[in-house]
């Protein structure tokens, strides 16, 4: 037996989602330090500029709540490189999910996108990318704002497991994983361990 | 108590608690933001059926519902009552059992029998029902949305959203309720939600419109309007129903003004940033002075404008998560 660290909380997002589903996250180790994290984004950051030469149609849309923090460290970076302005939003996909008639879960947050997204890149911003339902669920939201030149997707960590036929196109870290287990991502690092009942 | 209405009916708020309470005002605030996009529809109740039966008149109420169930791309059947084999002489258990056959995951009913939801749900147990006000019992979203509008006005001039002050703003709030108390199913609502987050609720009317019953209400009644409008930082005025026989209750309509209608002089003794409140329909020039109406403090029309929101969570929490299931 690995040692557990109880009541690991991250940050003020986890606890209300921990308090929300009634599972708490408990930290078995850390996989990625806040260094490591800062440095995969500013990589990350380099591979859309190369990607996308016109900064100043992008816009980058973090999805609630967890995307929402990479999403605007990622456009701070965009902006330290190019000294181009760069639109952000972000975006709760509660009413577009699939399940929603097993989990009918409240919106864990507001949705803000104050601009016509027809015709730009979208760059969609999340923390973890496991099944894949929620980035589908995202990209049915999006056209609720116009009809997106292009849509990219960009996550700090890809963990495996899709359900549906979805790739990133930015990734931060690539960590296989079993299915039971949970990850947790944030500015300050990443973590491995399992949702208990708290 | 009950403390979520996920996958629930809506019956009554006497049996929720603060934290029921809270989740519907923090899910409207999400669908406050859907109200503001271009495209004002989300599919979280696509291919669910709503039933509308509305038994008694009702614009706002009805309107509000119907379209909140459309932005949630729910599809609506809505009877209209008098054109309905209603009229022919049949029962409610009977029109209900017809509609039920349609395949219908939801009721929102509005009658002029109090209780008659509760009836409902008992004919048709795996149906969501959402009572829409019954007589002079309850009328569940009317409180939310009064609660929701109070939490929105007092969170703005803190410069804070609604969901980061939860319940906090209630806390110690002295909210005023004037008129046919006895008669207002608002009136039970407003007070369940209020005292339920915090509030201090204090209640003022003629006699004989206090129900008989107001010693086991958790307000306290004010002989006086004059002597509690200096307290309150939000007065609810409810309207007097002639449908329902008020007029035999006050002198005359003018008597009535004098002592219990918020007139110009009375609104000038309100405490500074004070909120007036009013269900609707408003008899302008009765328990409010016209003036009084259109006055900066008066949140009337938010009021309104919040009504399709909180009947739009309403709907997305009892609904979404209610397939196949039988209430509890």
């Amino acid at each position: 037996m690995r040692p557990v660290r109880r009541e690991m909380m991250v940050s003020g997002d986890l606890e209300r989602q921990a308090r929300k589903s009634g599972l708490a996250f408990v930290s078995r180790s850390q996989l990625l330090s806040a260094d490591d994290v800062a440095r995969a984004l500013k990589r990350m950051g380099h591979e859309m500029i190369e990607r996308n030469h016109e900064v100043g149609s992008l816009s980058v849309i973090g999805l609630q709540t967890g995307g929402v923090v990479f999403a605007n460290r990622i456009a701070e970076i965009l902006v330290e490189i190019t000294s181009t302005p760069v639109a952000t939003g972000q975006l709760d996909v509660s009413f577009y999910r699939d399940d929603l008639s097993s989990n009918p879960a409240p919106p864990s947050a507001a949705t803000r996108i104050d601009h016509d997204l027809t015709g730009r890149t979208v760059i969609l911003v999340d923390d973890v990318l496991f099944t894949g339902r929620t980035v589908r669920a995202a990209l049915n939201a999006l056209s609720d704002w116009g009809r997106p030149g292009s849509v990219q997707l960009a996550v700090m960590v890809d963990r495996g497991h899709r359900e549906f036929p979805i790739r990133p196109d930015f990734v931060g870290k690539n960590l296989p994983s079993a299915r039971d287990e949970a990850i947790v991502a944030t500015l300050d690092g990443v973590w491995i361990g399992t949702r208990e009942t708290s | 108590m009950i403390d979520s209405i996920r996958g629930r009916s809506l019956l009554t708020l006497n049996d929720m608690s603060r934290q029921a309470i809270v989740e519907v005002l923090d899910t409207a605030e999400s669908f406050v933001e859907v109200n503001r996009r271009a495209i004002k529809k989300v599919p979280a109740l696509k291919g669910r059926v709503v039933a509308s039966l509305f038994f008694e008149e009702s614009t706002r109420t009805r309107l509000s519902f119907e379209t909140a169930a459309k932005r949630l791309s729910a599809d609506v059947l809505s009877l209209a009552v008098a054109s309905s084999s209603m009229k022919k002489g049949e029962s409610l258990r009977d029109t209900i059992a017809t509609i039920d056959a349609l395949g219908i995951d939801a009721v929102v009913m509005r009658h002029q029998s109090s209780g008659a939801a509760l009836q409902v749900k008992h004919f048709v147990p795996h149906v969501r029902v959402i009572n829409a006000g019954d007589g002079q019992h309850q009328h569940p979203t009317q409180g939310l949305l009064d609660a929701f509008t109070i939490r929105q006005v007092l969170a703005e001039r803190q410069g804070l959203t609604g969901v980061e002050t939860g319940s906090s703003l209630f806390e110690g709030l002295h909210v005023l309720i004037v008129g046919d108390i006895r008669h207002s199913r608002v009136a039970r609502s407003d007070i369940a939600a209020y005292v339920a987050l915090g509030a201090e609720v204090r209640v003022a009317g003629p006699g004989t419109l206090m129900p008989v019953d107001i010693a086991h209400w958790p307000v306290s009644v004010v002989e006086d309007f004059d002597q509690a409008i200096e307290w309150a930082d939000v007065v609810g005025l409810l309207r007097l129903q002639k449908e329902r026989g008020t007029g035999s209750f006050v002198p005359s309509l003018a008597e009535y003004t004098f002592t219990h209608g918020l007139t110009w002089a009375r609104a000038h003794r309100l405490r500074e940033g004070a909120l007036i409140m009013h269900p609707g329909p408003m008899n302008r020039g009765v328990e409010i002075d016209s003036r009084v109406a259109d006055l900066p403090a008066a949140v009337i029309n938010r009021q309104v404008e919040n009504g399709v929101p909180i009947r739009m969570a309403v709907l997305y929490l009892s609904v979404a998560g209610s397939v196949g299931g039988t209430d509890q």
